[in-house]
């Protein structure tokens, strides 16, 4: 690749019309909220900005986040933006294979140096020198790394490469370590999720391809525009939970009537996410749509908190696993009984001594 | 050393006592009524225990809520109720907090028990000693303090100085999540979510601060009648009207 081409020149190559990709820049401008006075300024950006390639490596994982991903319902997005000009490698979904793909990942490095963003799906094993992730013969950690090394910003895809997910549940015998503790020198846009939303995907890499930044991000590192809310703040059965309407148990009069699934353990009121906006499968539905609770699948160490029916975090230091609720209340127990106890020692005591003092 | 002033009336003998005030839980010498509580530790008590009281109960029902209300959704708010007062009375409860830190620096130095844990002190661990043996049916004859004894203070300074604060601060970040992101809530107390690893943590550790609390009033109230039965100061009154007498003239 001699010449760095503009997003709009492959565009153009790749049989896209002027007339497709003014539509393509008016549909972004409003998937990210902005104005209409904004389009011009995207349609500038992408006929002179050089494109930025996104290479995509895949860790430890289940590749759940592809499989949401390749379902985006805005596939303008998704085909233009990434399967046509930007995704230059994901082993999962490219063509080549073998050496000839990672021949392409050293391409892109040496051309597109300090200049393409590096998503990853799933994390990297650091047990046994990180022997439970081999890539193209080497440990994912390595490849991770080289990667990370000239890349412009870092996308963490999935509960995986945010947070470590399933194969970081305790007692994480492969050491599976989210992304921002291996790579700590480059900006790391945290997308959680097991999986992602796919349009939250695609809306996160659009934003940072036109605008040539990484999205205002949250304290965890989240992009605000996705992350900023509760499932609960959003969520349809919000008026039943003020009312105090609930689904006592799967199956009653309750959940038949779609009300708040709080007491059937929904982690809405705990879960950061855009399910009770964007939802799932060209806006479908969404679990609690479904009738089942929010599982907090964004939430970090989603897989250690407990039952997924719970919304207190297990407690295992008293040997049963239980939670605070019930550990408090054992102890008002155990303390009242003492008291009663001692206020019958203190009486008799009393008595003993009486006229004394 | 300080000299003990009375408010007018309250004092049962006029004598200006000298006392060993400037050492924390020291035991009494010879007199029979001190000021020890001034009316904004008093007024800020009872407040405080009230909403307690009503942060518990509500915030138990938040946690745990009560059987599904008949009727259409929009006829019903109890949730929103509920939690309406439990908000209400956490800021009463936050804001009395700051107003008794307050009273703490300007107040008579009672006041500033609550927020002290004298740790290198050896003397007042030796105090707390005594005062859990007197507890254990050990010792025969209990001393006599102006202010907290030492097991009390102990007790008071972990679960209500330190409780307070800590349900505060967890009460606000929890709060924030839903004032939304850039709330003044958020923007002050929202690094706690990170720091406990998740909001459902934060949620965790609220229940059990509010246990924590919980057990403190239940040991609390059973402390506060049995001494005032058997210890040799007045206790309960005290903390209504402000005065502490004691039972007899004994020295130690």
């Amino acid at each position: 690749m001699a010449t760095l081409e503009t997003f709009y020149e492959v565009m153009r190559r790749q049989g896209i019309t002027r007339r497709s990709f003014l539509k393509y820049c008016s549909l972004t401008a409003a998937a990210l909220g902005l104005g209409p006075e904004f389009v011009p300024t995207i349609v500038q950006a992408m006929e002179t900005k050089p494109r930025t390639p996104v290479l995509w490596l895949h860790g430890l994982e289940c590749t759940c986040c592809s499989e949401s991903f390749i379902r985006s319902a805005h596939p303008l997005v998704k085909d233009v933006v990434l399967s046509m000009i930007s995704l230059d490698y994901d082993d999962t979904l490219m063509a080549s294979a073998g050496h000839q793909a990672e021949a392409i990942l050293d391409e892109v490095i040496r051309d597109y140096k300090g200049n393409y963003i590096l998503a990853v799906e799933g994390n990297p094993p650091l047990n046994e020198d990180g022997m439970f992730c081999i890539i193209g013969g080497k440990p994912f950690v390595d490849q991770l790394r080289k990667v990370a090394k000239d890349a412009k910003a870092i996308i963490s895809w999935g509960s995986c490469a945010s947070y470590g997910c399933v194969q970081a549940a305790r007692p994480n015998p492969t050491r599976a370590t989210p992304v921002h503790e291996v790579i700590t020198d480059k900006p790391i846009i945290k997308v959680p999720g097991c999986p992602p939303i796919a349009e939250v995907m695609t809306g996160v890499i659009t934003y940072m391809l036109t605008f040539d930044r990484i999205p205002e991000l949250d304290r965890q590192g989240r992009p605000k525009m996705f992350y900023s809310q509760r499932i609960h703040d959003k969520c349809y059965r919000r008026p039943h939970f003020d009312a105090g309407q609930f689904v006592e148990s799967f199956d009653d009069e309750g959940a038949r009537r779609g009300y708040c699934l709080y007491k059937v353990g929904c982690k809405g009121p705990t879960t950061y996410n855009a399910c009770s906006t964007i939802r799932w499968n060209e806006g479908t539905s969404f679990p609690i749509q479904a009738g089942h609770g929010c599982i907090g699948c964004s939430e970090d160490g989603f897989w250690d908190k407990g039952s997924w029916y719970a919304r207190l975090t297990d407690i295992h230091q008293f040997g049963v696993e239980a939670n605070a609720d019930r550990v408090g209340a054992t102890a008002a127990a155990g303390v009242g009984g003492a008291i009663a106890l001692h206020a019958a020692v203190s009486a008799l005591k009393r008595a003993q001594h009486k006229g004394e003092v | 050393m300080t000299t003990v002033s009375n408010p007018p009336g309250a004092a049962t003998r006029a004598t200006p006592t000298l006392v060993l005030e400037d050492v924390p839980a020291a035991p009494v010498r010879s007199y029979k009524a001190v000021y020890v509580y001034e009316v904004p530790v008093r007024l800020w008590h009872w407040i405080n225990a009230l909403c307690i009281t009503v942060l518990a109960v509500t915030g138990y029902f938040i946690g745990s809520p009560l059987p599904t209300q008949p009727g259409e959704a929009s006829a019903n708010f109890l949730m929103g109720y509920i939690r309406f007062f439990h908000f209400a009375a956490a800021y009463v409860f936050a804001i009395g907090f700051v107003g008794r830190i307050y009273w703490a620096f300007v107040g008579n130095h009672h006041a500033r028990q609550l927020f002290r844990f004298p740790f290198w002190n050896g003397h007042w661990w030796r105090e707390v000693w005594t005062e859990a043996r007197w507890y254990l049916f050990l010792e025969a004859r209990p001393k006599k303090y102006v202010g907290h004894n030492p097991l009390a203070q102990l007790a008071m300074f972990w679960a209500i100085g330190v409780g307070s604060a800590f349900m505060i601060v967890t009460g606000f970040a929890l709060y924030g999540e839903g004032a939304q992101a850039g709330s003044w809530q958020d923007r002050l107390f929202g690094w706690v979510i990170p720091l406990f690893g998740q909001s459902q943590d934060v949620h965790t550790w609220h229940h059990l601060g509010m246990w924590v609390i919980i057990l403190f009033v239940i040991v609390h109230i059973y402390a506060a009648v049995r001494e005032d039965i058997m210890s040799r100061q007045s206790i309960i009154s005290t903390m209504v009207s402000g005065v502490r007498t004691f039972k007899d003239d004994a020295s130690e």
